[in-house]
């Protein structure tokens, strides 16, 4: 019977062993998440005389920001954007995670189901945010960052905004056009760019005639087929349209079903290039290198494409020396208007642990300076009031006069709703892109999806 | 020492199997704990949020009973992709392993360069499924290395969008998997042949068959186990498909090479629905395990009684 005794113990031993293996993790994370509440308090009691004390003498603390930035030049900005920052405040050290646009996103879900949001991470706003918010895994800084805020273009802020609480600042906005090939353009013979949906068929088949593939796109992705139907759906039904199927879910409305006919007109005109349904956007074989290659004529996007056309060239020069822009053409007898602009920004939120600091460096990013630097760099449109002017390409300065000029902006389909809504956005445009579904089809699955 | 001694000096030391519980218990716990806590714990916890309306972030607390199973089963597209998955298993069964069995054959005679093919052969499965992938993809893209190969021996008119026609799509990717994996089932089956006693075929010789009567009354029995340890791989296999398919198509187009994992990554980890995600998982679970419990009951049975221990039966 001792014997027996004995042996229990023992066992009880070893599994107490091996719980405290595993059960440390948890244990580090609350030994964190008491210090992160040591640190801020000791940051409140020091703000009053933050002035007079210097930041040496300041509780060390961690921000740990999460970017998506991949390529140069905007790697080596936030990087040198952190350095500065943690040389004026020693006792902050900000902790870069880089991940790619679509690893990021799955690193994130799974971060935040962990309940490990991180304190500082990029951020499309609009339905995705919402869902962040709603599940309290951001940070309401309206008040922290008030004095601040209003520095930044109104338009770009508001994405960051969920029922008037501010959750976080956007350093990009962009509008989504063509950007073109001029040296096919003259070689097809056409003269002008199109400012009619009419004129752009016809620029079309111009081209296809002309034994030049008219119009890049790299649908494997599904959102860059997603552009056309929703910039037809907002020249066709106007913004008014838009904001309702955004808000009451009803897609399937007359002008998503025309916005598909008039998509499904082009599609059938064969004016992609081979493989398109597979294609991506970034990558050999994708939509950004069938254009760096001089391969199509045309490619409907953000102002981030001529950096991807640069990335998919053998010389890092992309088409530049022959790249033009129009913005979407309107159609006719649409209710919307040639400068209704479909567009998105990047931002970064605060995760709900982050500490104090987070927000303090967040207005560093956002500082004029940063914006400036963002600005000459390309690829970014700075949102910080006064640094329109550093933007020196020509080809952006025109999408920086567009979005000036703008009357309405719409954000992408798949960021103004949920998740689950917006890929499905995606997924049923694919299908008219295949051929496999009608235009009535498409927008009523999207709208039996937004029912729920 | 065999195992029947060891057994038995065990059994002189500790006489009664009740008093010995909590010694093997104790030793069992540390691998014991690692399998609940990664494989039990995760799998219960599927089931329980397969019975939610959840989208990971929210509070847990949207019960929807068995509503995720429906939508599922009513949804064409994952029907479709349980086809995928059956249509991949059956031309796995009926292409590959055959294939896979004439190369074990013909690698099994005296030949020149044996060895060197061998590996050759076998070299494909050592690359990890991604890099297949990404490898393929750059192959089989439009006006790639395939068609530019086809055009070389004057098939152009043959060349296809591999990857980019829905209907042809499927099949691109299984022979992908085939050229990944009939190196592998080669190699079982060479050494199965190999573990043929050669005085069997000799007997068969001088009773006069021929090879193909010998390859069918000899050889093949013989081969059984291997072949049917060949197939129990394939099958697992095809069902779980996931890495090649979703670097090399994503599932798509139009969802045309979907398997049961990639469209439960899709809903998991693009939708950010947990909750259906984790029905589905419950669902592929559910096939495996009675795919893999009908196979051990009624293929394996022969082959592997006596090689498991088996608790009082």
């Amino acid at each position: 019977m001792r014997y027996t005794l004995k042996r229990l113990l023992m066992l009880l031993a070893v599994l107490a062993l091996v719980a405290t293996a595993c059960g440390s993790d948890s244990e580090d994370t609350t030994t964190t998440a008491a210090e992160a509440t040591t640190t801020t308090a000791a940051a409140t009691t020091t703000m009053p005389a933050e002035t007079t004390t210097t930041a040496a003498q300041m509780e060390p603390v961690t921000i740990r920001w999460w970017h998506i930035q991949n390529n140069d030049p905007g790697l080596t900005t936030w990087k040198n954007v952190a350095d500065e920052y943690m040389a004026m405040h020693p006792n902050v050290t900000i902790d870069i995670t880089v991940q790619e646009n679509e690893v990021f996103k799955s690193t994130l879900q799974t971060n935040l189901q962990a309940g490990d949001p991180p304190d500082l991470f990029q951020s499309w706003g609009g339905g995705g945010l919402a869902e962040q918010v709603d599940a309290g895994f951001v940070k309401d800084i309206t008040d922290a960052s008030a004095a601040w805020m209003g520095d930044l273009s109104a338009a770009a802020v508001s994405l960051f905004n969920v029922d008037g609480k501010q959750y976080g600042a956007p350093f990009n906005l962009g509008a989504v056009g063509f950007w073109y090939n001029t040296d096919l353009f003259t070689q097809a013979g056409i003269t002008a760019p199109p400012t009619t949906w009419g004129e752009l068929l016809t620029d079309v088949q111009t081209l296809k005639d002309a034994g030049i593939t008219p119009i890049a796109l790299g649908e494997g992705d599904k959102w860059p087929g997603m552009f056309w139907w929703a910039y037809l759906a907002l020249r066709i039904g106007g913004p008014a349209a838009m904001q309702e199927a955004v808000s009451t879910g009803n897609w399937d409305a007359e002008p998503f079903v025309k916005a598909g006919e008039e998509l499904k007109r082009l599609v059938d005109m064969d004016p992609f290039q081979p493989g398109f349904l597979a294609a991506p956007w970034d990558g050999a074989d994708g939509e950004g290198a069938t254009m760096a290659s001089d391969s199509a004529a045309m490619d409907l996007m953000g102002q981030w494409a001529p950096g991807t056309f640069r990335a998919n060239s053998a010389d890092n020069m992309g088409i530049d020396s022959h790249i033009g822009w129009f913005p979407f053409p309107a159609v006719e007898g649409g209710a919307g208007v040639i400068t209704d602009v479909f567009g998105g920004g990047d931002g970064f939120v605060v995760g709900i642990n982050a500490p104090d600091e987070t927000v303090d460096f967040l207005h560093y990013i956002s500082s004029l300076d940063v914006a400036n630097r963002l600005g000459a760099d390309g690829g970014t449109l700075p949102v910080v009031k006064g640094s329109a002017s550093s933007v020196t390409d020509p080809q952006m300065i025109q999408v920086v006069d567009y979005l000036a000029n703008g009357t309405y902006t719409q954000l992408y389909l798949d960021q103004a709703t949920s998740p689950e809504l917006g890929a499905t956005i995606n997924d049923s445009i694919q299908e008219l892109y295949a051929g496999i579904s009608s235009p009535a089809d498409v927008a009523g699955k999207i709208a039996a999806a937004a029912a729920g | 020492m065999t195992s029947a001694r060891v057994l038995a000096r065990t059994q002189r030391t500790h006489k009664p199997t009740k008093k010995r519980w909590p010694l093997i218990l104790a030793f069992l716990a540390p691998a014991l704990s690692i399998y609940l806590l990664f494989v039990v714990y995760p799998i219960v916890q599927g089931m329980h949020f397969s019975v939610y309306d959840w989208n990971g972030l929210k509070a847990l607390d949207d019960f929807v009973g068995l509503d995720n199973f429906r939508q599922a089963f009513a949804d064409p597209t994952f029907t479709g992709a349980i086809r995928h998955n059956v249509v991949i298993l059956v031309l796995s069964l009926v292409v590959q392993l055959p294939f896979a069995l004439a190369l074990a054959v013909l690698l099994n005679q005296r030949l020149r360069g044996r060895a060197f093919m061998r590996m050759m052969f076998f070299a494909p499965y050592v690359l990890s499924e991604v890099v297949t992938a990404v490898v393929w993809r750059q192959i089989m893209r439009p006006s790639g290395f395939l068609d530019h190969i086809m055009s070389g021996v004057g098939a152009q008119g043959l060349t296809q969008e591999w990857l980019a026609n829905p209907r042809i799509v499927l099949y691109s990717l299984f022979f992908v998997i085939t050229w990944k994996y009939f190196g592998l089932h080669m190699i079982i089956m060479l050494a199965g042949l190999q573990g043929i006693p050669h005085e069997l075929k000799e007997a068969a010789a001088i009773d006069g068959a021929t090879w193909g009567q010998t390859f069918r009354r000899v050889t093949l029995p013989l081969l059984g186990p291997t072949i049917r340890v060949s197939v129990f791989l394939s099958i697992i296999g095809s069902l779980q498909l996931f890495d090649l398919v979703w670097v090399l198509t994503k599932g798509g187009p139009v969802n045309a090479s979907n398997t049961m994992a990639t469209y439960m990554y899709d809903w998991g980890f693009r939708k950010l629905q947990i909750g259906y995600a984790s029905a589905i998982s419950v669902i592929v679970f559910g096939i495996s395990l009675i795919v893999a419990l009908a196979y051990q009951r009624w293929v394996l049975r022969r082959d592997i009684q006596g090689a498991l221990t088996t608790m009082g039966a």
